[in-house]
């Protein structure tokens, strides 16, 4: 078994519940945001993650295309895929739009599930504590601020 | 001309009066890694065996690149490479003297390609073929398949008999080959993990009848689980309605679990009928998927597609 070089760590698990395709996205937008990734350091080409995770390069292709149009990847013309430095594509009042269904979409599974609201409370401050302490969650806070 | 890999159109083969294949029709799209599923003896071989021309239909027609499979002139024969299960090889030649001996036949054989292969597989050049572990043969023999760099590969079980590190070895290679622009892969397999890492399609062929062909997300998609709970007051019902694409049911005291294939709005009512307390969707693995698929007492009327089913071939270039 080879160990990928770099911070970027991707396990492929196979017979799981979540597909190749999700694994990926879900693994490279935890590196991102969790500052695994420097802002001009490229990810691995299409190819070589594929070669590295034996798995098929479309799945790869269609991850990454994903992260693209999600705003965590950018593509830079003859460089590769980078962690996005405008890590906004919404307008402000898009954003609020899409955090404000977020928000419903949690409160309600919440109440659905018997949680109170204190106790709803207390899981997303302990959610938002545990994401802060991360270097790029407070460069995103900041360039969303500009 | 058609931009399939390969068509089958209504093919159909009896041995005797026995049918082997039953009105198979399917698209290979061109580019695709697509891996052919059943269990055994469900006509894989036999459709791979028509497919390639080299047994005659009793019924239906295919194209391979293009061409009527029943008369592939001899330059699409040479962009097609095929392995089968069985390995033929000349057992007194060494690994490098088998390369050397298949290269004169392909005018573009790639020599990087089979020492790529050869590498991929930890082969010694100078090793006699006739002592070859099982795996390393199959080395050899994908080697000899892949250098002529094909456009179309068909590969006949071809992790049959092989170790773990020789089945990723495999995998390895079966990538490397997607790096040529347009080429297509198609794989017959059991190795369930396998498949969702490499391919792309995947067609399933139960007892002769092709039951599915679509994408490997289209398939995860379609195929659901949902586990009903029985609180203290009551037990599942002794005898389930008719549940439209019911591929599996498991029931205990308090639990009735049910594999179904695309459920709808209507199959959700329904379910909400049988008087459960509690009725969770359960998350699918491919293989439970797949394995719900082939199960014996599913509803095996169930198709799934989503590959455009090929027009009718009538001129051919």
């Amino acid at each position: 078994m080879s160990t990928p070089a770099g911070p970027l760590t991707i396990t492929i698990q196979t017979g799981s519940t979540v597909s190749i395709h999700r694994q990926i996205v879900e693994q490279v937008c935890a590196a991102v945001f969790a500052g695994r990734i420097g802002d001009d350091e490229p990810l691995p080409s299409v190819r070589a993650l594929a070669e590295q995770l034996v798995v098929n390069p479309n799945t790869v292709a269609r991850a990454y295309g994903e992260l693209t149009r999600e705003g965590v990847l950018e593509s830079r013309a003859g460089k590769g895929m980078f962690v996005s430095q405008r890590r906004q594509i919404y307008s402000a009042r898009e954003r609020a739009r899409r955090m404000e269904q977020a928000v419903s979409s949690l409160v309600s599974e919440g109440f659905m599930l018997g949680f109170t609201p204190a106790e709803i409370v207390e899981l997303v401050a302990a959610k938002t504590r545990h994401g802060a302490s991360s270097k790029n969650t407070k460069q995103s806070l900041k360039s969303g601020a500009r | 001309m058609t931009s399939a890999a390969i068509e089958a159109n209504g093919l159909t083969a009896y041995f005797g009066t026995r049918k082997v294949v039953d009105e198979l029709t399917m698209s290979v799209p061109r580019g695709s890694v697509f891996a052919f599923l059943g269990r055994n003896g469900s006509g894989k071989t036999t459709t791979i065996r028509m497919l390639l021309g080299l047994l005659a239909p009793t019924r239906g027609s295919s194209t391979v690149l293009g061409y009527d499979s029943r008369q592939l002139p001899p330059e699409a024969r040479a962009r097609v490479g095929y392995m089968s299960e069985s390995h033929s090889l000349y057992e007194w030649m060494t690994v490098r003297q088998c390369g050397d001996f298949q290269s004169r036949f392909y005018p573009k054989w790639n020599p990087r390609v089979f020492d790529a292969v050869i590498g991929h597989f930890h082969l010694d050049l100078r090793a006699k073929a006739g002592d070859l572990s099982r795996g390393e043969r199959a080395g050899l023999s994908l080697a000899i398949t892949l250098a002529p760099e094909p456009e179309l590969l068909v590969l006949d079980d071809p992790a049959i008999g092989l170790d773990p590190v020789a089945r990723r070895s495999l995998l390895e290679s079966m990538i490397h080959v997607t790096r040529g622009a347009n080429r297509t892969i198609f794989f017959s397999s059991h190795l369930l993990d396998d498949v969702e890492r490499v391919a792309d399609y995947i067609a399933i062929l139960d007892r002769s009848v092709l039951r599915a062909s679509c994408s490997i997300d289209t398939f995860r998609a379609s195929v659901r689980k949902f586990a009903l709970h029985y609180g203290d007051a009551g037990a599942p019902p002794p005898q389930l309605p008719v549940i439209r694409g019911l591929l599996h049911a498991r029931r205990s005291a308090r639990d009735l679990t049910l594999t179904i294939a695309t459920p709808d709005d209507d199959t959700r009512r329904l379910l909400g009928s049988l008087g459960a307390t509690v009725i969770d969707e359960v998350p699918v693995t491919f293989d439970e998927a797949m394995i719900g698929y082939l199960g014996d007492r599913g509803d095996q009327q169930f198709f799934l597609k989503d590959i455009d089913a090929p027009q009718p071939v009538g001129d051919i270039a």
